[in-house]
């Protein structure tokens, strides 16, 4: 073996030996790696119930709702699936709306009620212009409300 | 091939040809990237839910996709040094470095006042964001170690292994909004079905990518010779080359 191939195979084995302990590890905290659990693993007693955690997944159409003179918000979490009712005390992000995914931070209370210290939008990889929005609604097109965690579907096929 | 290649791993020629190459990758980078500027700003329709805010994606893209670009080329030429020992391929990774770094600035920059309006935060440990931020000390880390040495021969060779292993880390960012739950939403035109964005913005966006990389590959040509020109400061061919022209 020449120098140069023995540095070329020197080389290669640093990056597979490397890739492979980070693979490792990565597989071994994927648990913790965890952004967010979804509505079936709340109802599935997969999350914590002792400390803060996040959860994912649309806000169901139609089940929005402000207490009267609060800004208590109340809606229901779906991953077409299972449901988790979210409360949440503050101002919500833009995108925030019926049937948009959301990840919501908080605690579990009482009777499986999620209350949340933060919510967040997540919008879709789905970029088009309101014209063509308007089309795809009109024909019921599943884009314009894409479930979000795509990921998700797959880790729950496992 | 081989005997361009080896043509080329000589300084001299390096210089020269990295110099007669500049402008052909810059002015046509300028243009373009005006051009795609108008198209995306003007010209592109506003998005049916994030309303004209979206269009920072065409900084925010072309330079996350410019960040793990560079780090690749940046990694490849650290290999072809450490295994062919060529000092040009480590000027030539020396020189990747800062403008890495300096995309992979701007894209944590544009995406966290993206994320301000859209998501809610400045900032979330998530996947794709933690490992873009990854990124980043990746970069700097491989600029630091090699400042620590003065001696350019042992800082390209540690260097090197640093830019290597870290290479790990670039498909970890690519994928990590399809391995994991993210906030950050799944790629929307590096995949193989049709791509999910409009036609109508998608061309800007994509013309944007095309004169960031022409631009990068300007600026690396102008970081190559100035890199030459400080490892090879007592040669004699350069004195004779700047002396003549």
């Amino acid at each position: 073996m020449t120098p140069r191939r023995r540095r070329m195979v020197l080389v290669g084995l640093i990056v597979l030996g490397v890739a492979g302990a980070v693979t490792l590890a990565l597989t071994a905290f994927q648990e913790n790696l965890l952004y967010y659990y979804t509505p079936s693993d709340v109802t599935a007693g997969k999350a914590p119930s002792d400390r803060v955690f996040r959860v994912g997944g649309m806000v169901t159409e139609g089940s929005f709702q402000r207490a009267p003179g609060s800004l208590e918000a109340r809606f229901v979490l779906t991953d077409y699936a299972q449901n988790v009712t979210v409360s949440y005390t503050g101002v919500l992000p833009d995108l925030f709306r019926e049937g948009q995914g959301i990840i919501a931070r908080g605690k579990l209370g009482q009777e499986g009620m999620f209350i949340a210290e933060e919510v967040l939008a997540k919008h879709d990889e789905n970029y088009m212009p309101p014209d063509v929005a308007d089309t795809l609604r009109k024909g019921k097109d599943k884009r314009v409300t894409t479930p979000i965690p795509t990921a998700t579907v797959e880790q729950d096929a496992e | 091939m081989w005997l361009w290649f080896h043509k080329l791993s000589s300084p001299p020629y390096a210089y020269r040809t990295a110099g007669n190459l500049r402008p052909w990758f810059f002015w046509p980078a300028i243009i373009m990237m005006a051009v795609a500027a108008y198209g995306g700003l003007v010209l592109a329709p506003p998005d049916y839910q994030q309303k004209d805010a979206f269009r920072i994606l065409y900084v925010h893209v072309p330079s996350a996709s410019l960040s793990l670009m560079v780090y690749v080329a940046m990694a490849v030429a650290a290999a072809v040094g450490l295994i062919w020992r060529i000092k040009l391929a480590h000027a030539v990774a020396a020189a990747c470095a800062p403008v890495g770094a300096w995309f992979t600035v701007l894209t944590l920059a544009t995406g966290s006042i993206y994320g301000r309006p859209m998501w809610g935060t400045w900032w979330e440990w998530d996947p794709r964001l933690t490992s873009e931020l990854i990124l980043l000390f990746l970069y700097l880390g491989y600029m630091a170690l090699r400042a620590s040495f003065d001696d350019t021969q042992r800082a390209d060779r540690a260097s090197a292994i640093l830019a290597v292993v870290g290479v790990v880390n670039v498909p970890i960012v690519k994928y990590s909004v399809v391995w994991w739950n993210s906030l950050h939403q799944g790629p929307s035109i590096s995949k193989l079905s049709a791509p999910s964005i409009d036609s109508s913005m998608l061309w800007p966006l994509l013309l944007m990518m095309l004169g960031f990389v022409l631009y990068f590959a300007a600026v690396l040509c102008d970081r190559i010779r100035s890199e030459i020109l400080k490892r090879e400061r007592n040669a004699s061919w350069l004195s004779e080359t700047l002396v003549g022209s």
